[in-house]
């Protein structure tokens, strides 16, 4: 007789990382729909394109390194879909491409494949891009239908563009990040199906907000600016790159906004979510040996 | 001790190559990643490092014998102080462009690690496995610096050696001349190092 022996808790749960994944996509989709509404048919080929730079790297990197091939778990997708919706519609494909390969080969395959990686693949995908190619990341198309080929974002004008228009997402920016509505669509679904919670995103934004405040910024406008909302619901919530403890998330959350404030209000750049969330992803494992849980079984203050 | 009985010529392969030191044992970092982003700096660097390593591990050799144990330390950085500084001016008096490219990075090959690698050596072995030694590292680390920096530019710039080879149409990778790209660089080839050098092994024990 084979007996299976692991560790308690012995809980069973349908979702696996594919369901999980699958829902992160669904959730995904109004923003990819808002993308095109906004920029046309140039945003879907740059999301198309690093989704499937993503995969076919995850599966080639999977084969020649023998392991066994698991594209079907779905996060090479997702990961791809989300660099792709961090990108400027119509950045040059073989960009889309790199960032692509880059997140699934160097950031998580190097370290160990999915849950491994200390930090998340799309977010430091998109760092090296920038880092590397900045003209073409910091040139963003004008929404379609307005006479301008490249426009300022709201965060390099700020005052420029109504509440309005920052919410429904008719402005300069990346593919994914502009429409706020179709992000607070996708949050609700991943909240309502459990996939996140909504304490990361929720206490990331507001944090940004507050300190944006007191550091002399519109608190909405923050909230409705640059990637903050993008960031703080599909990023800042990646399982693997994220403390696994309560109060660990919320000192997480808070920081990250925080640190958004900071980035915006004294940086050379005027938008600072991507390195927030890479900097908080790196704190993640402090964090967890901060706020340790209570071993199952042991009393309040006994040391495990 | 089955180090003993190997030849100096086994011993100049060892630090090459199993025991080179900026590959295996991560020394001499500083210069990798701040300097070794064009092909001709880094080889200049590497030359300079490696004469300075040779001559300081000479007569570190030599002065290790007749130093007491305690004061090895302080008298061997004096060496390598010493060596470093006259790498340093013979680079600006030859090579002045090297030099200027070199910048701070120059004088500071006297606090390079790659000289306190072998330090709390000094003095037990004979002069020709200290040399043997300082060959062995130093020729690894004109070669790493040399590779790394090649790769670098090539991909960072476009160029090797200041001569542009890929077509016109190639959009240099900007962060590969940043530090920060050169941790990947370094990162990557380690890496690839190790599992060329792990399959050697296999192959070894299994012939």
């Amino acid at each position: 007789m084979n007996l299976h022996l692991s560790p308690a808790p012995h809980v069973h749960s349908p979702q696996s990382t594919r369901v999980l994944m699958l829902n992160v996509i669904v959730a995904l989709l109004p923003c990819v729909i808002a993308g095109v509404w906004v920029f046309g048919f140039a945003a879907l080929a740059t999301v198309l394109v690093s989704t499937v730079a993503a995969v076919l790297g995850e599966l080639v990197w999977q084969a020649l390194t023998k392991q066994k091939v698991r594209v079907d778990d779905l996060s090479a997708a997702v990961t791809g879909l989300i660099l792709g919706l961090n990108l400027p519609a119509g950045a040059p494909w073989w960009l889309a491409a790199l960032g692509g390969v880059f997140a699934v080969v160097i950031v998580k395959g190097l370290f160990g494949g999915l849950g491994d990686n200390f930090i998340n693949p799309a977010l430091a995908a998109r760092a090296m891009l920038l880092a590397s190619w900045p003209k073409y990341l910091t040139h963003w198309p004008a929404p379609a239908g307005v006479d301008a080929v490249t426009a300022a974002t709201p965060l390099a004008s700020p005052g420029s563009y109504t509440t309005a228009q920052l919410f429904l997402g008719r402005i300069p920016g990346a593919i994914g990040e502009v429409c706020k509505l179709a992000i607070l669509i996708g949050f609700v679904y991943l909240v309502v199906t459990k996939t996140i919670s909504w304490r990361i995103p929720v206490a990331m934004v507001a944090s940004a907000a507050l300190c944006g405040w007191v550091l002399g910024a519109n608190p909405v406008a923050t909230a409705l600016s640059g990637g903050l909302l993008f960031g703080a619901v599909f990023m800042a919530t990646d399982y693997v790159t994220c403390p696994m403890t309560v109060p660990g998330q919320w000192v997480y959350a808070v920081g990250a906004g925080l640190l958004v404030a900071i980035f915006r209000r004294f940086s050379v750049y005027p938008e600072g979510v991507t390195y927030a969330i890479l900097l908080a992803n790196i704190s993640a494992p402090l964090l967890d040996r901060c706020f340790r849980r209570r071993v199952y079984g042991h009393e309040k203050g006994e040391k495990a | 001790m089955a180090e003993m009985n190997t030849s100096l010529g086994a011993r100049v392969e060892t630090a090459l190559t199993t025991k080179n030191p900026a590959l295996r044992l991560a020394l001499g970092a500083c210069p990798l990643l701040a300097v070794a982003t064009r092909a001709a700096s880094s080889l200049g660097m590497g030359v300079a490092t490696a004469c300075a390593l040779v001559c300081a591990a000479l007569f570190g050799a030599i002065f290790g014998k007749i130093t007491p144990e305690k004061g090895r330390l302080p008298v061997f950085l004096l060496i390598c102080a010493a060596f470093a500084g006259a790498a340093h001016m013979v680079l600006q008096g030859w090579f002045p462009a090297v030099s200027e490219g070199l910048g701070l990075y120059a004088p500071m090959i006297a606090v390079s690690c790659l000289f306190l690698g072998g330090a709390g050596r000094i003095g037990e072995d004979g002069i020709g496995k200290a040399l043997a030694d300082a060959v062995g590292m130093g020729v690894g680390f004109i070669c790493l610096m040399t590779a790394l920096g090649a790769v670098r530019e090539l991909i960072g710039c476009g160029t090797v050696f200041g001569a542009a080879v890929l077509p016109a149409g190639f959009e240099p990778m900007l962060m590969l001349a940043m530090p920060a790209g050169g941790f990947l660089a370094l990162g990557l080839l380690m890496g690839v190092c190790n599992a060329v050098s792990g399959r050697n092994k296999k192959k070894g024990a299994s012939a």
